[in-house]
């Protein structure tokens, strides 16, 4: 089909207003959020803030689409054997063209986690290996103890989505997902329950910049 | 307050006088793979083997899990 006209950043922003409400939308558009790993909850999670409004999105991910992505990550299957974060930044291009989105193709370490993190009003940490989930999350409330860091830890498996939560475990680190669940035990990882875990982090992104988090 | 107890993720524990290194290590927590908060601060893990836990310590031990 033709190619209608894309709506101007007024019509979006007056349509985020009638859903979401002046001060969530107004507070999102002047937020940055960075996202640490672009897999099955950073994808998703780019994607809910990047429909939402957020001014800008911090994207970082070393590795490139495989095609075991494609069963529960938000890429497409020409995409297979892209940078990740490359891939990511064209698909929510066309979902949302007015967001700002800087794509990083490396891989966190203590020592370069400053240039990733530092000017994001909240850090989502979003690996799926546990000593990369552990590195990030310490680092952050070691070397930042301000920043608001909302993390992940339990989503794989065949379990009922109720058993992920949200919990907050201190005045700006939020943990979301069923704390147990491991991937590394031979568990399925099924794309829903990924995306379950990546929307409770979205969420609380949303909360916490929108001040719903006290 | 009893005399000695730790509350460890919710569970009175009686850890008092351990370090968090020697707590961690009896509860076998894979030190690669945690984050540690003590009354709402984090625990370096260069501290974990000098910071002693006192009594009425509230303790979360974050666990990650693999998957993403």
């Amino acid at each position: 089909m033709a190619c209608c006209k894309i709506p101007s950043p007024e019509e979006i922003r007056r349509a985020l207003v009638q859903k979401q409400g002046e001060l969530i939308t107004e507070k999102l558009s002047q937020a940055t959020v960075a996202i640490c790993g672009l897999g099955g909850l950073g994808s998703n999670i780019a994607i809910c803030l990047a429909r939402a409004g957020v001014k800008k999105l911090i994207l970082v991910d070393f590795d490139n689409v495989d095609v075991t992505n494609l069963q529960r990550q938000q890429y497409k299957a020409f995409q297979v054997g892209m940078p990740k974060a490359n891939a990511l930044v064209e698909n929510l291009k066309e979902i949302a063209p007015y967001v700002e989105l800087d794509a990083c193709n490396e891989k966190v370490t203590e020592e370069n986690i400053d240039k990733f993190v530092q000017n994001a009003d909240v850090v989502c940490e979003a690996f799926d290996n546990p000593e990369a989930k552990s590195m990030l999350v310490n680092a952050v409330l070691e070397k930042y103890p301000q920043k608001n860091l909302v993390a992940a830890s339990g989503m794989a498996g065949t379990d009922n989505a109720n058993s992920i939560a949200t919990r907050k475990i201190s005045k700006h680190f939020y943990l979301c997902g069923d704390g147990k669940s491991d991937v590394n035990e031979g568990l399925e990882l099924l794309a829903p329950r990924v995306m379950v875990c990546a929307a409770h982090q979205a969420l609380t992104v949303i909360r916490i910049i929108s001040g719903l988090e006290v | 307050m009893v005399a000695n107890q730790v509350k460890i993720n919710g569970e009175d524990v009686a850890a008092a006088g351990m370090t968090v290194a020697e707590y961690l290590a009896s509860a076998q927590y894979d030190l690669r793979r945690i984050a540690v908060e003590r009354n709402c601060e984090i625990v370096p893990k260069s501290k974990y083997a000098e910071v002693v836990l006192e009594t009425g310590d509230v303790v979360e031990v974050v666990n990650f899990v693999g998957g993403g």
